[in-house]
């Protein structure tokens, strides 16, 4: 790969609303060679170029397996994702990747896997979830567990209720502020660590979302009894090139870009705990 | 001279270039198809620009240089190269300011073309390049070349330039490249290297293409008195400056301080205005920017120069990492003293002292760096 990789071209072929500011673009290469030539692993991501607007790091969300159809949901938050919120099918942009490291999931089959996520909904481990209940045979215990400031922040509800009756899937969800309809735990997510029937020596932990959330998670995980290095997160940071250069998602000894965006936690825990890097 | 001792000098041996034969290494550059880069007086200060004849060279120039300070001063000198650093050097012609990367066009049908906009560019030869700044160099080339995906524009600037370097024999008060083991003498990164003194310049080839201006000059060889008055002025050089960085490797100990009151008594001092960014001869931040044609047919994708000091250069949907100066100060010297170790294999700093002259309020890195790694109170 080199610097002077231009964006290829792609086709919105399908647009999922999830929530009035949450949407998934399918994107497909318009350039058949280009098309066929594109892996990727779940963790990486794509720069999703807006024609005259510009460029935002984006992961992928869709299946590796079909590497034809590549969905990415974004939360519409700045110039460039509102812009990319109102294109249709058919609407042409332009995508360089994928980029960076993503989740170990080949050197983990075979053990429990628990997911961790905060916030409005975490794509990047939306993929492993999509991604191990493909391959459910090669993995252990599924738990997945999903924290939220307000009851009305989640979204798809659906998918959680239907991922809990997968068999050796388990969801567990928490919201600081419930509300009448909400049957989950009401406080931390912390808090639902218990329930979850974790065994330390055969967990992987795959973690994304605010890193207050991280912080508090690792700490209680780790006093568990599980590995530092069989926790793994995928940070976000500020990235304009996605190649190492502008520094901007530089991050102690690495560029989050290059090095992550996905991390094992020893490898990021001296800065981790500073706010402010 | 003495007739006697005047002997053709080879790439062996240092010979000797007069004063007022600077003019034939000019046009012997310019014969070689480069286009020469010299520092002139300009505004004040002294800048890197495109120069045809020596005379536009700072003749008998002194520059002064404190924190927050940078005053220059004429004398009767015949120096041309006696005085330390300007704000730049290098770093622009190859690191550009701002470029195009790549230009999207929109046809009718909506659908998209994207090509490269690759830099016209000239070979360069660069005058009166520092010791400091050609080890910044280095670490500019690891960054810009070093890893797996070469950046093209600096790549192709990188191919074609040629560096005089001359000694520094002036030294600021600002300067600490002794410390950092980066001068004021050049060891390498140059094709040719020059020692000034009051008779001439003692010159010796760092490469064959250096070898060959060198050869085509047919010079005298430098005499040992001229020999030894060179090596006496670089170490005087050194021995003159007075600021030094408290180690050659602060990374475990910057680590170790990170919520030192330190970072907050110098935020309340820095203005985050980014001068030291954009004078430092290794920091390599930029943001790139999309620039649409107002006839909505095309756009183009540019870079330039960003700082760790901006608003938003830690912006991430709706949110800033680094919301105020105690944690931008900290990213920028964690990084330049610290991150680069082990992104680099050393320090990002070459003791250019140019981030201490040229911050508005005189904040020193080297004072910063002993408040912060140095002995707790």
């Amino acid at each position: 790969m080199t610097r002077d990789e231009l964006p290829m071209e792609a086709e919105v072929v399908g647009r999922i609303e999830e929530s009035p500011t949450i949407f998934t673009l399918r994107l497909r290469l318009t350039d058949e060679h280009l098309r066929h030539e594109y892996r990727y692993m779940p963790g990486q991501f794509n720069m999703v170029y807006l024609y005259g607007v510009g460029e935002v790091p984006i992961s992928i969300v869709s299946d590796p397996h079909d590497p034809t159809l590549l969905d990415h949901t974004i939360r519409a938050v700045g110039r460039v994702t509102d812009g990319l919120a109102r294109l249709k099918a058919g609407d042409r942009i332009g995508l360089r990747g994928p980029y960076g490291r993503g989740w170990p999931l080949r050197e983990v089959e075979g053990d429990d896997i628990l997911v961790v996520t905060g916030g409005l909904g975490c794509a990047p481990v939306l993929v492993v979830i999509n991604y191990i209940l493909m391959r459910r045979e090669r993995f252990g215990r599924l738990t997945i567990i999903q924290g939220v400031k307000h009851a009305d922040e989640l979204i798809w509800r659906e998918r959680y209720a239907y991922w809990n009756t997968l068999p050796n899937t388990h969801v567990l969800l928490a919201a600081d502020h419930g509300g009448p309809l909400w049957p989950w735990h009401v406080g931390l997510v912390t808090e639902v660590f218990d329930e979850a029937e974790i065994a330390p020596d055969r967990t992987t932990v795959m973690m994304c979302g605010p890193e207050g959330m991280m912080r508090a998670g690792i700490g209680n995980l780790v006093a568990r009894g599980i590995a530092e290095e069989c926790i793994h997160l995928s940070m976000e940071r500020s990235m304009h090139c996605a190649v190492g250069y502008c520094g901007h998602c530089q991050y102690g000894p690495s560029f989050v870009c290059r090095d992550g965006p996905v991390f094992a936690y020893p490898s990021v825990r001296e800065l981790f705990k500073t706010r402010g890097f | 001279m003495s007739p006697a001792t005047a002997q053709p000098a080879t790439d062996r041996s240092p010979g000797l270039l007069p004063h007022e034969r600077l003019q034939h290494l000019l046009d012997a550059l310019s014969r070689s198809g480069y286009e020469c880069i010299g520092p002139k007086l300009r505004d004040g200060a002294i800048l890197y620009e495109h120069i045809d004849s020596v005379a536009e060279l700072p003749l008998g120039v002194a520059v002064e240089q404190g924190p927050g300070s940078y005053r220059v001063d004429m004398t009767d000198s015949r120096r041309r190269f006696g005085w330390a650093n300007g704000p730049q050097a290098i770093k622009p012609f190859l690191f550009a300011p701002r470029e195009i990367l790549w230009r999207a066009t929109q046809r009718e049908d909506g659908t998209l073309v994207f090509d490269a906009r690759p830099p016209a560019c000239k070979p360069l030869a660069v005058i009166g390049a520092r010791a400091c700044d050609l080890a910044a160099l280095a670490l500019q080339d690891k960054h810009f070349l070093g890893g797996t995906c070469p950046d093209p524009g600096y790549a192709r600037r990188r191919d074609g330039l040629f560096i005089v370097a001359v000694h520094c024999s002036h030294p600021a008060q600002t300067c600490f490249c002794a410390s950092t083991g980066d001068g004021p003498r050049a060891t390498s990164g140059f094709d040719i290297a020059l020692a000034e003194l009051d008779d001439g310049f003692v010159a010796e080839s760092g490469s064959d293409r250096g070898a060959a201006i060198l050869d085509g000059l047919h010079l005298s060889s430098a005499t040992t008195a001229q020999l030894v008055a060179a090596e006496e002025q670089g170490r005087h050089s050194s021995e003159v400056q007075r600021r030094a960085l408290p180690g050659r490797n602060l990374q475990a100990s910057l680590f170790a301080n990170l919520e030192h009151p330190r970072w907050q008594e110098v935020a309340e001092r820095c203005l985050s205005c980014g001068n030291c960014t954009s004078v430092c001869p290794t920091c390599f931040c930029h943001s790139e920017a999309e620039v649409p044609k107002l006839d909505g047919d095309s756009s183009l994708h540019e870079r330039e120069w960003d700082s760790c000091f901006t608003q938003g250069h830690s912006y991430i949907h709706g949110f800033t990492v680094r919301p105020d100066t105690r944690t931008r100060y900290r990213q920028w010297l964690t990084h330049k003293l610290g991150g680069w170790h082990a992104q680099y294999g050393r320090s990002g700093c070459v003791g250019c002292g140019r981030c201490i002259s040229w911050c508005p309020v005189g904040i020193d890195i080297t004072e910063e760096a002993h408040a912060i790694c140095g002995p707790q109170p």
